[in-house]
């Protein structure tokens, strides 16, 4: 009998599981995928925009093309889902039953949660790069900058690229040293944190990376006001840091679709699920992947990659009626960029913290330590995303779980 | 490890002070608590952030961030900080004897 999948989202998550899920599943099983738009971005690209080491258009392909033959893409927005009756609302007032639902939807960038963000001074001095428009009118602003306080805030967690800040902290000190007006900007990083990051090795290594940079690091700063006009950060408990430019990371949610379904998600809008199996609570037939889910885990692309085979195979296994598999680690692994064309990488999952050593054993990529093999990594990182991470394929030397061999635990 | 003894009865808290056995809390354990964690007196409102993350814990197994205390509450993120100074969700976690939220990574 026919089974049908329907796939909420045509980012990373929905079309890696998509791709996988035609090739596990036979020509019984229909697989449709649903999105609002035709743009796809490469996310980990908005990164380079400011600094003018990557341009918009290059980043975005159409999410239809990125699908194999087999699968049905449905170009509409989502309304709600009724968990009740297995059945899709869309925007464009259809409707789809499925037999299981993917909930690939993403985190959603959400300004407006934070007084005075998106008031006077959004846009001309105060910028977000988490989306194509903003990294685009911040190069511009970056551009035109020739000196002053440049602030960098993390309003609160989660988000998504949780490095990504500290990322463009780094490459703003290496852009304006280019520039040779380094000595008349100074770059600060305000965060909630108690820290530069939440794991304790790594917070310490990048702590002090900030430091050797000259980047100011101001912690458990909770951002409740952003004053574009008079040009400050506004704390809770009523501490202020003054910038003439300022980089805000907003604060994330989950999809509006998803806060329109009731009892689908928590109080951001996030699906809560199994953190091995990446079902979802609500239902047996609802499974999570990416950013949508409500799972201790980053919100970046190398996780819901890292989730696309558990996935797949608990999506199969749950058709067939059989037992789930629970072993989705938590694997996470991130370049990040330190500027100078250098870069590090860490990789940690749900128990293991990131550690120094080497990826993904002793041989490889070095892990917690600036090099220019990482950097080279990261670059490469683009193309192996639209040829091979989103077909669904496996990268080579890469497995889901996280590999021990090479990491130096006595760090800890 | 250590123990501590409020409203009478001795408690195993970890080294940040927040309980290791939920269970072992009772409410007239929480005015101590907050007075120890420089809170001062307990009114209706700090009683409604305390009964809801006792709430929350009890159904989820996690205290509630700060932003999502905001959302569901009924008690804004402004009045968290005026209410539980410096840290809301973790302040209101101690003295409502659960364990300190999971932080997000």
């Amino acid at each position: 009998m026919t089974k049908r999948i329907v796939i909420l989202g045509g980012g990373t998550g929905g079309t890696l599981a998509a791709n996988r899920l035609r090739r596990a599943l036979d020509a019984e099983c229909e697989i449709t995928v649903v999105d609002r738009d035709d743009d796809h971005v490469y996310q980990p690209g908005l990164l380079f925009v400011p600094f003018g080491l990557a341009h918009a258009d290059d980043l975005v392909r159409s999410r239809r093309r990125q699908l194999h033959d087999g699968i049905t893409y449905r170009g509409s927005g989502v309304d709600r889902v009724d968990v009740e009756a297995d059945r899709v609302h869309l925007a464009d007032g259809g409707t789809l039953g499925y037999d299981v639902l993917i909930i690939a939807t993403g985190a959603r960038l959400v300004p407006e949660e934070t007084d005075g963000l998106t008031g006077p001074g959004w846009m001309s001095k105060v910028f977000s790069f988490y989306d194509l428009e903003g990294a685009t009118a911040l190069a511009r602003a970056l551009e035109e900058f020739d000196g002053g306080r440049l602030v960098v805030n993390v309003v609160d967690l989660p988000i998504k690229c949780p490095v990504a800040p500290l990322e463009f902290c780094f490459l703003a000190d290496w852009y304006f040293q280019e520039r040779g007006i380094r000595d008349r900007v100074s770059l600060t990083y305000v965060t909630p944190l108690d820290g530069a990051f939440t794991k304790p090795v790594a917070s310490r290594a990048l702590a002090g990376m900030l430091q050797d940079k000259g980047i100011e690091l101001v912690t458990e700063f909770n951002t409740g006001e952003v004053d574009g006009g008079a040009g400050k950060l506004i704390s809770y408990d009523e501490r202020e840091v003054e910038f003439d430019l300022a980089v805000v990371v907003p604060v994330h949610g989950g999809a509006e679709c998803v806060e329109r379904s009731w009892g689908l998600g928590d109080a951001l809008g996030f699906v809560p699920a199994d953190e091995h199996t990446l079902r979802s609570k609500v239902r047996e037939n609802i499974f999570v992947i990416g950013d949508a889910a409500a799972i201790p885990t980053s919100k970046a692309g190398s996780v819901t990659h890292f989730e696309g085979e558990v996935l797949t195979r608990n999506v199969a296994r749950f058709l067939a009626g059989e037992e789930l598999d629970a072993s989705f680690d938590g694997h996470t692994n991130c370049f990040i960029e330190s500027g100078f064309g250098k870069a590090l990488l860490i990789d940690f999952n749900y128990d293991t913290e990131p550690l120094p050593g080497h990826y993904p054993s002793a041989v490889g990529l070095p892990l917690l330590a600036e090099s220019r093999l990482n950097h080279l990594g990261k670059l490469m990182f683009s193309w192996l995303y639209w040829h091979s991470l989103l077909p669904g394929r496996d990268l080579p030397g890469v497995s889901a779980a996280m590999p021990v061999a090479g990491k130096r635990f006595e760090a800890r | 490890m250590s123990t501590k003894v409020y409203a009478g009865t001795e408690v195993p808290v970890n080294d940040e002070g927040f309980f290791v056995e939920p269970g072992q809390w009772s409410e007239d354990m929480a005015p101590e608590i907050a007075r120890e964690a420089g809170v001062g007196d307990l009114t209706d409102r700090h009683w409604q952030v305390i009964r809801f993350m006792r709430a929350e814990f009890a159904e989820k197994g996690t205290g509630p961030t700060v932003r999502a205390l905001g959302k569901t509450s009924g008690v804004s993120v402004k009045e968290l900080y005026q209410l539980f100074p410096k840290g809301p969700a973790k302040l209101a976690a101690r003295i409502a004897g659960i364990p300190k939220p999971r932080g997000c990574i």
